[in-house]
């Protein structure tokens, strides 16, 4: 492969649905931990149930494509209010504690045999987006986007997930920017002075962990949709755990810093992945194997995030005044 | 009648010629230990009441308590007549009862002015769907900015509107807490040690600003260990020892008395009182 190959593959990576299913999820978690506070360490969960709803509401029920990704919504927001209205007014960390269990508790209910019949059990569920790739308006052909070249259905899902981020990155600026956001800010730095100030800090915690799961729900549809595949193994932790590293990367407490995050994140990890093959191939790394490189790319990341978190803690778009107090 | 305040003789429980709040047989136990234990108590409407006691009197549970953060195992109390146990901290402090804390919470990555804006009540823009219609909610904001920054100005904050109350220095904290708790107008206010560990200059400055909350008709409830301010500014000291009310009445009647001498001082009995506080403050830095 030549560095125009690696190129486009990166720039591809920038702008693909799954990139685009992690920032939704980003943004969702920049609600839950970056303006509120939660510790939602089951961001994996809230997308499985946007995507498993909306497949299951087309395959199983037969709705339309409105009424299926209003179910998987409902879903999501379903299991926001069943993990939130026992644990929210506890101390944080049980929030963490429970979401992290929830999510793996979930992915295997799935994922198991006796669920088949509904969510196809490991196989999981395929072949759902016909209704979504009718309302393509993008004639055949291909379509050449700088370096990249793309079906006219692969440019109608990245139009469809693009907006989406653009309508959620939206709907959050105004949100934060209101004095209901004010509130948000208000109990993450100290939820008792809040309480004492004669806000109802249970409510909103519940509405921001609500909200943030929609969001992430809404990543879950574009996630699985481009390959129209949803399998339980897209769910686990490493899941949230990239959303984590996204929304750090960019700056927790920012719209745009899990955006850009994504986008760098799944780039890098091209760049990577390419760069280190094209090296190997060339004889320049004897020690390295060609199937090892899938794994090496995580370890660089995995080093190039730690160098980022110690000499830019804030992430891209964090205020670094902000960082000075928590040292 | 020896004052303005009780209805016949002061003494634990006596009854007050103008109640705001009335507590009765409030409890509160931690396993074994009886943290709070309050008969009968009466705060007077209108004036500065000092709730003094021995470090673990229950003064800071008994606020707890009384402002819904903390649960009593038994015990109920009235707060303008209206029945206040099991009611939920916010709703208490909706109610005109707003609290300040020991460990001054000043929520630090917002500005000095948002959190005078948090302390506000009435803000439609705080409900989630009003929150997208920004017309419903920016004549209120313009209202509440405003009143922060009077009230700012009148603690001499409001050079430091635009920075992060993680900025402040420790007394500053102090001063944007209670002026925070007065965004609401609340009619009790209820200040947990405000005077704690903050420099004398500024200590004075506190404590006019409590004075001027009584001149306009609030009334002020506060924990205190220092002898000489609650001498200076309070009308009515009550006195806690092992979570009961062990004396009350005027702060020169009080500070006479030897039950308070013998329960709240103990070994210092023969020493001043101010020094034993200050020196306390001292040791504490």
């Amino acid at each position: 492969m030549d560095l125009f190959g690696v190129l486009s593959l990166a720039l591809n990576e920038l702008i693909s649905p799954m990139t685009v299913g992690y920032i939704l999820c980003g943004i969702g978690l920049a609600v839950h931990f970056g303006f509120t506070g939660l510790l939602n360490f089951g961001q994996a969960a809230f997308a499985a149930l946007g995507a498993y709803g909306f497949a299951i509401a087309i395959l199983d029920f037969g709705w339309d494509l409105w009424g299926a990704v209003l179910f998987g919504l409902v879903c999501a927001m379903g299991f926001a209010a069943l993990l939130g209205l026992p644990t929210l007014r506890l101390r944080a960390d049980y929030l963490a504690i429970v979401t992290i269990a929830a999510a793996q508790a979930l992915r295997f209910t799935v994922g198991s045999s006796t669920m088949e019949p509904i969510t196809g059990g490991s196989a999981g569920l395929s072949q759902f987006g016909e209704s979504f790739y009718a309302l393509n308006p993008f004639p055949e052909g291909d379509y050449n986007i700088g370096i990249v070249t793309l079906t006219n259905l692969e440019v109608w899902m990245r139009v469809v997930a693009w907006g989406v981020v653009a309508v959620a990155a939206l709907f959050v600026f105004a949100l934060t920017r209101s004095p209901w956001g004010r509130v948000l800010k208000g109990i993450r730095e100290d939820e008792d002075a809040v309480r004492a100030l004669g806000k109802n800090v249970f409510s909103y915690k519940l509405q921001a962990l609500v909200i943030g799961g929609s969001i992430a729900a809404f990543g879950g549809m574009i996630f699985v949709m481009s390959s129209q595949t949803n399998q339980p193994t897209n769910w686990g932790t490493n899941f949230t755990f990239i959303t984590w590293t996204i929304l750090l990367l960019g700056g927790a407490a920012t719209i745009l810093g899990p955006i850009v995050g994504g986008m760098v994140f799944f780039a890098l990890l091209t760049l990577i992945e390419s760069g280190l093959e094209i090296m190997v191939n060339a004889g320049v790394l004897p020690f390295l194997q060609i199937e090892q490189v899938a794994q090496i790319r995580f370890l660089l990341v995995g080093l190039i995030l730690m160098l980022l978190v110690i000499f830019r803690p804030q992430g891209f778009f964090g205020n670094k005044k902000e960082m000075q107090f928590n040292g | 009648m020896d004052n303005d305040i009780s209805i016949g003789q002061a003494g634990p429980g006596c009854k007050k010629v103008d109640p705001i709040l009335i507590a009765d047989n409030v409890t509160r136990q931690f396993g074994g230990l009886t943290a709070v234990d309050v008969q009968h108590v009466e705060i007077p409407r209108g004036k500065i009441t000092a709730l003094i006691g021995p470090n673990g009197a229950g003064k800071t549970t008994f606020f707890n308590l009384l402002t819904g953060f903390d649960k009593p195992n038994t015990g109920s109390w009235t707060y303008e007549g209206r029945n206040l146990a099991g009611v939920p901290s916010y709703r208490v402090a909706r109610l005109g009862m707003i609290r300040t804390f020991q460990l001054t919470k000043a929520l630090s990555l917002l500005t000095v002015l948002d959190n005078m804006r948090l302390g506000a009540q009435g803000q439609a823009g705080e409900s989630f769907f009003k929150a997208f219609i920004r017309p419903l909610w920016s004549g209120n904001e313009r209202r509440i900015t405003k009143k922060a920054d009077e009230l700012l100005q009148r603690f001499k904050l409001d050079e430091k509107r635009e920075d992060y109350a993680a900025a402040l220095s420790g007394g500053q904290r102090k001063l944007l807490e209670m002026a925070r708790a007065l965004m609401s107008d609340p009619k009790l206010v209820m200040l947990d040690e405000p005077m704690a560990g903050v420099n004398p200059a500024l200590t004075q400055s506190l404590l006019d600003h409590i004075k001027d909350l009584k001149k306009n008709g609030t009334t002020v409830l506060f924990v205190e260990h220092d002898m000489h301010m609650v001498r200076h500014i309070s009308d009515w000291v009550i006195v806690m020892a092992e979570g009961k009310i062990v004396a009350e009445g005027p702060p020169a009647q009080v500070m006479k008395d030897q039950a308070v001498i013998d329960a709240y001082l103990g070994a210092h009995a023969d020493t001043d009182l101010g020094t034993v506080a200050i020196n306390k403050i001292e040791l504490g830095k």
